[in-house]
């Protein structure tokens, strides 16, 4: 195979990693909104939680993209 | 808009870093021109000047205008003070400095200067050299502060309570990466949420553009579908520009938060 076919197909293959994120960042609203069903209450104190963990699920997301953006204009 | 070459749209183009009318300011080898990012940066810091003055007349009964700048401070003061305690009001200035920069510098990057010939609004924040350098500088205070309140007590935050004795030079390496690695997160994080929503965004323009010089089915059938989903994009994007800069702010309460208390 060609190496600049190779850089494409593995750039497209990192999309798939978009995917995985976009799963772990609908699980962590989807949590929170469960939760805060069950105890409004608490909810808006934990709001602070909700962001830190939807930071860490996108980040792994975004690193995905990163190595696509490597592959297509760097490598 | 992307520069147009040859029919193919450059969806990159847009975060081209380039001297103002093309003039270059070259001292001992060193490019020191005036480029469209540092127009941006100034445009950024005085658009927030002319922001905080209109609110800070201190009315004894607020008109819009303070309470708008009054909700900002007081959701920034809130932020740390709920993370930190009560001493978190001595880094209200630095936390709510850093959210306004960036929030103004992403929304500022979102405007639709391109209606005007020639002109394209300019996302500072879509660079890691600027996101890295606030990284830096965040995890720089964490450092400056820890040290200076705990000395080499600072340590400790990298061995939790309750550590077994046997597991704690495995937990130490592992807690001293996790620890090394929050600037790099940090700046990465938002220079590449601004970068991909950008490129998405001119991606969508060039089939609008493409599509209407096609003729009218294609404008039909490509066009319209894109400009609608671009306005939902559009939007989704203001929405992004300021998760972005609420989670900076709030990952660098979280880190001083450990310098402050340990844990």
């Amino acid at each position: 195979m060609d190496a600049e076919a190779a850089k494409m197909i593995g750039a497209g293959l990192a999309a798939i990693g978009m995917g995985l994120a976009a799963l772990g960042v609908g699980n962590v609203f989807a949590k929170f909104l469960e939760g805060a069903l069950r105890n409004p209450g608490a909810a808006d104190s934990q709001q602070g939680r909700l962001f830190i963990g939807f930071a860490a699920a996108e980040l792994l997301g975004l690193l995905a993209f990163v190595t696509m953006i490597i592959l297509v204009f760097v490598a | 808009m992307a520069a147009e070459t040859g029919g193919k749209i450059d969806p990159m183009h847009q975060f081209l870093i380039e001297p103002l009318f093309g003039r270059h300011w070259i001292v001992n080898g060193y490019d020191l021109s005036f480029t469209n990012s540092a127009l941006w940066m100034v445009i950024t810091v005085l658009s927030l000047a002319v922001f905080m003055a209109g609110g800070m007349k201190r009315e004894l009964v607020p008109g819009r205008w303070q309470a708008a700048t009054e909700g900002f401070t007081g959701f920034v003061q809130n932020m740390l003070t709920s993370n930190i305690g009560p001493e978190g009001k001595r880094f209200v200035p630095y936390v709510f400095s850093l959210f306004m920069f960036i929030l103004f510098a992403n929304v500022l990057g979102l405007l639709p200067f391109g209606v005007v010939p020639g002109w394209h609004p300019f996302t500072v924040t879509s660079h890691i050299t600027v996101t890295g350098v606030l990284a830096i500088i965040s995890f720089a205070i964490v450092l400056v502060v820890g040290f200076g309140r705990h000395g080499f007590h600072f340590f400790s935050l990298f061995v939790p309570h309750g550590t077994p004795v046997l597991m704690i030079p495995l937990i130490f390496v592992v807690e001293l990466m996790s620890f090394l690695v929050r600037p790099f997160s940090l700046g990465l994080r938002l220079f590449v949420a601004m970068t991909a929503g950008h490129i998405l965004l001119k991606v969508l323009a060039g089939f609008v553009i493409n599509g209407l010089n096609l003729g009218v089915g294609y404008a039909a059938i490509v066009t319209l579908p894109s400009f609608a989903l671009m306005i939902g994009i559009t939007l989704l994007e203001l929405l992004v520009a300021a998760i972005q800069a609420y989670v900076f702010a709030l990952l660098t309460s979280v880190y001083l938060n450990d310098a402050v208390n340990l844990h």
